[in-house]
């Protein structure tokens, strides 16, 4: 599973990093969004798809 | 022609209006007669409430808004709904980004564990001073205000001490029956005293956020006091009455308390629960559209209203099943407590962090806690934007 973020849309809610803290971060100067690792490994996959129906953006995704 | 108003009183403390669960029963979108006369919406369902608050057709700008109760009726032609400049939360984007973007990096997810130190000292001395005060004590004013006020005032770098001018301001504002010159006049107190603090920072920065931004040089002094007054109100009232409140609630629901004092690990589910079940937020948020759309197959012209009840949609069976019952342990993720959309709460890390700590800490410290008087005498906000308890009188 790729995932991917856009950080111009990314309002920081961290609800991805709280989520799947493995996968996702959040930059330190703005809060938004940060990819620390795609493809992500199949035990992820799941916490990967509550964390995209979570974030109130819209910002990341994952196919 | 619908004459359904919006339904604000409760017939049980816990339970959003029985009208409004009848009506999510029926639809997940109703017509609804606005306080000067407007016909828009009002969604009660889950999806619904997720569509209307995601999508950029939306409105957040107060101008064009039509007030769903008469108090506010009253402010909007007072002036009241002219916010000054800086309350991003009534702003659309690119205004709106450019705000937000200034802001998330000091709420991130770790930002707020490294709080976390000075959050438990905090809840402690206020646990201390319960301790040494003896029973029985107002929980409210021992407990579930003064520690996220402690947080925010810190976080910000608003001097505690000056603390009691704006609780009372605060109050004022949240309150559905204040008069419109009430209003506008405790606005103008806090937003006074917030400018002031700003200059003085100007002069002499400390190691605060609002220094932080002074810095950073992209909001000038009317801007800054907008958000100064934004962070500060939002940090008050809403992480105060989900601590009293919840703990109501866990006092009146024993087989709860004991879950959440018990089993550390229930305690992350078990505040999200708590979101979710109680839904602080029980008025609105309401959107403009911009134009034309369809929402779950309505279509909604452009210039009407939709409120959007998030009590309902928290307790959607469809989402939720089973949803109005308290259960520390149902999968609660998901609920719509801090909004959805760009406008979502970007103090909800904060706020999660300090119920993380302080209602085990609570729990734990006094593991007899119990009500001082009947759960019915505890006086509930019923009108308050943000609802939860005047009072807790509890001992132990
Ligand atoms: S949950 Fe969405 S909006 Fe929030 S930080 Fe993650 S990507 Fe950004």
């Amino acid at each position: 599973m790729e995932v991917k973020a856009d950080t111009t849309v990314c309002i920081g809610a961290g609800m991805c990093a709280l989520t799947v803290p493995d996968v996702f971060d959040q930059s330190e100067d703005d809060g938004t969004v940060v990819v620390l690792r795609s493809p992500v490994p199949p035990e992820l996959e799941d916490a990967v798809r509550r964390a995209v129906t979570l974030c109130p953006s819209g910002a990341i995704s994952a196919s | 022609m619908s004459d359904l108003t919006l339904p604000i009183d409760r017939q049980r403390p816990l339970d959003p209006p029985d009208e409004i669960a009848e009506l999510s029963r029926q639809a997940p979108m109703h017509r609804l007669r606005y306080a000067d006369g407007h016909l828009g919406w009002l969604v009660t369902g889950y999806a619904a409430a997720r569509a209307v608050l995601a999508d950029p057709r939306f409105s957040n700008r107060p101008e064009k808004m039509h007030p769903a109760i008469p108090a506010r009726a009253e402010l909007a032609q007072k002036g009241g709904f002219r916010l000054p400049p800086g309350m991003f939360l009534r702003t659309d984007p690119p205004e709106h980004t450019r705000y937000r973007k200034l802001l998330t990096g000091q709420f991130t997810v770790r930002r707020m564990k490294m709080l976390e130190p000075r959050i438990e000292e905090i809840t402690n001395a206020c646990l201390d001073d319960m301790e040494a005060a003896g029973g029985p004590v107002d929980l409210v004013q021992a407990f579930a205000l003064p520690i996220p006020s402690l947080v925010i005032c810190e976080l910000l770098g608003v001097p505690y001490e000056d603390r009691a001018r704006f609780h009372e301001d605060a109050k004022v504002l949240v309150n559905l029956e204040t008069k419109a010159e009430d209003a506008l006049a405790a606005l103008a107190s806090t937003m006074g005293y917030l400018h002031g603090l700003i200059q003085r920072k100007r002069k002499e920065p400390g190691d605060d956020l609002l220094s932080g931004l002074i810095e950073g040089g992209d909001l000038n002094d009317e801007e800054l006091t907008g958000v100064a007054f934004l962070l500060l109100v939002a940090g008050h009232e809403t992480t105060a009455n989900m601590l009293g409140l919840g703990t109501y609630a866990l006092l009146t629901n024993p087989g709860q308390l004991a879950a959440m004092r018990d089993d550390p690990a229930v305690v992350d589910n078990g505040v999200e629960e708590l979101l979710r079940y109680l839904t602080i937020i029980h008025l609105g948020p309401f959107r403009l559209a911009l134009e034309d759309l369809e929402i779950e197959g309505n279509l909604i012209k452009a210039g009407e209203m939709v409120a959007v009840s998030l009590p309902a949609a928290n307790r959607d069976p469809s989402r939720f099943p089973g949803g109005e019952t308290l259960d520390v342990t149902r999968p609660a993720g998901g609920h719509m407590t801090f909004g959805h959309g760009i406008h979502q709460c970007l103090g909800q890390q904060l706020a999660r962090a300090e119920m993380r700590i302080a209602y085990p800490a609570l729990l734990r410290r006094f593991p007899g806690l119990r009500l001082a008087v009947t759960p019915e005498e505890v006086p509930m906000r019923s009108h308050m934007s943000i609802y939860g308890v005047h009072r807790l009188p509890v001992t132990w």
